[in-house]
């Protein structure tokens, strides 16, 4: 176990170090995330109705499009020197290079949403702060990374990586999306919790089921 | 320490590997030569459990593949044309990585980056070395587990005279620690130079093999053109 936990963490380290140097990754999903929140702050600036209940929708469409940057990114980081064969030529259980990817990618966009929720409390006039709120978001960014990072490690090998990830990756993370969309609706309009809850428990289940399954299948997806 | 029997890789109607039957023994230094396509990068990616064969018998250091792979990469080094090394890490860095995931202590990374001539570089970022010394780390982070054997994949690619004659030095002393190595290449006369044995790979099979003490330098080309109409025929 412990050999596992030292790889994972090695990767993790190495993604936020190489990060660190190049803020290529997280300038690109930050300055985007911006743009998407201003555009739509502007576009729905009139009709304060529809604002309201636009913004859960606004700031996951925010979340995934940036997100998918980041995962795009991560993998191609990978691919280009032939690292991640370098990944694979080592004798640790292709598991711990999953979960590392994915808790490099979640880490990034957990640091985004960081920086983009303030913003968009106070464009949107909206309290974010509160920890129904932000376990949804967590329990979101989890869901889209875990699913994210296996088809980004699918996609990674072939010529169209950047078009094909969207293309594969918005419809398997439907439901968590919408979970997600529900879940942060119901808290911006203040929904009583037993209301919530549902969407709350589909993002936790997804979550699950998600991660499970990309475990097993991830060894499967990196044999050429 | 190598054995092939018979093996077969198809990429859909592409036969690249034709029951191909390839031995290589424990210490030996084997270079594989032959023309662009023959099969060269497809047997190395099967020998280091990066790619499934077709079918076919694998056996590396006593683990079948490709289900025993996982045990394997403990003992394998590989070196590819490209490095595998992260460009935005220090040479330093890349080998305190790949030593986490080795599971061995940082004890031995200033010896390994003495041993490829880069430990005055040692915190300088990969992206700014030149292919030379790039491909001295990635000679480094290959052996850094000290594995009993390593693949070789035309790891002379790209380089310079003088930067090939270090690589040269470098692999002479890897060898000489008493390494099974398995290297492929386009150089007859660097291949003759450095192995113990020269095969020859041509369309997917292998057509010749010769060792390096039985053969004149000067009846390389004649070995090589030999080799490459018999597996035409």
């Amino acid at each position: 176990m412990i050999p596992f936990l030292k790889s994972t963490a090695a990767i993790v380290w190495k993604d936020i170090k190489t990060e660190w140097r190049t803020r290529e990754n997280l300038s690109a999903m930050l300055v985007f995330s911006l743009l998407v929140i201003l555009i739509f702050n502007f576009a729905l600036e009139l009709d304060l109705r529809a604002r309201e209940s636009l913004a859960g929708g606004v700031l996951w469409a925010t979340f995934i499009f940036a997100g998918t940057i980041g995962l795009n990114r991560s993998m191609a980081v990978e691919k280009d020197r032939g690292c991640l064969d370098g990944l694979l030529l080592a004798p640790v259980d292709r598991s711990a290079i999953f979960i590392g990817k994915t808790v490099g990618n979640l880490f990034f966009m957990l640091v985004v949403e960081a920086m983009v929720l303030p913003v968009y409390s106070f464009l949107y006039g909206i309290l974010v702060f509160q920890p129904g709120f932000l376990l949804v978001v967590l329990l979101g960014s989890i869901g889209y990374s875990a699913v994210g990072t296996l088809l980004a490690t699918m996609v990674v090998q072939t010529r169209t990586r950047d078009i094909l990830l969207p293309i594969l990756l918005f419809p398997l993370t439907l439901p968590v999306v919408i979970a997600a969309v529900k879940a942060s609706q119901g808290f911006i309009q203040s929904v009583p919790f037993v209301e919530i809850s549902v969407w709350v428990n589909i993002l936790i289940t997804y979550d699950l089921i998600f991660f499970a399954v990309a475990i097993m299948v991830f060894d499967y997806i990196l044999e050429e | 320490m190598i054995t092939v029997k018979k093996l077969v890789k198809r990429f859909g109607p592409l036969t690249v590997l034709r029951e191909l039957d390839f031995e290589v023994n424990s210490g030996e230094f084997v270079a594989l030569l032959g023309p662009n396509g023959a099969g060269k990068t497809t047997l190395l990616r099967i020998l280091s459990s990066l790619m499934r064969p077709t079918s076919g018998f694998v056996q590396v250091a006593s683990y079948r593949l490709p289900s025993q792979g996982a045990f394997l990469r403990a003992k394998l080094g590989v070196v590819s044309h490209q490095p595998l090394l992260y460009g935005d890490l220090t040479a330093a860095e890349n080998l305190q990585f790949f030593s986490k995931l080795y599971s061995i202590g940082p004890d031995r990374i200033p010896e390994i980056l003495d041993l490829v001539g880069l430990l005055p570089r040692r915190d300088d970022l990969v992206r700014t070395f030149s292919r030379g010394m790039q491909q001295r780390l990635a000679i480094g982070r290959a052996i850094l587990h000290n594995p009993s054997i390593l693949l070789l994949d035309e790891p002379h690619t790209g380089l310079d005279q003088a930067a090939g004659e270090i690589l040269d030095r470098i692999l002479k002393e890897v060898a000489l620690e008493g390494r099974t190595v398995v290297m492929t290449s386009h150089d007859l006369l660097r291949s003759a130079e450095l192995a113990s044995r020269l095969v020859l790979l041509s369309k997917g099979k292998i057509s010749s093999s010769v060792s390096t003490v039985d053969l004149d330098p000067v009846d390389l080309v004649d070995f090589y053109k030999t080799g490459l109409q018999g597996g035409q025929s």
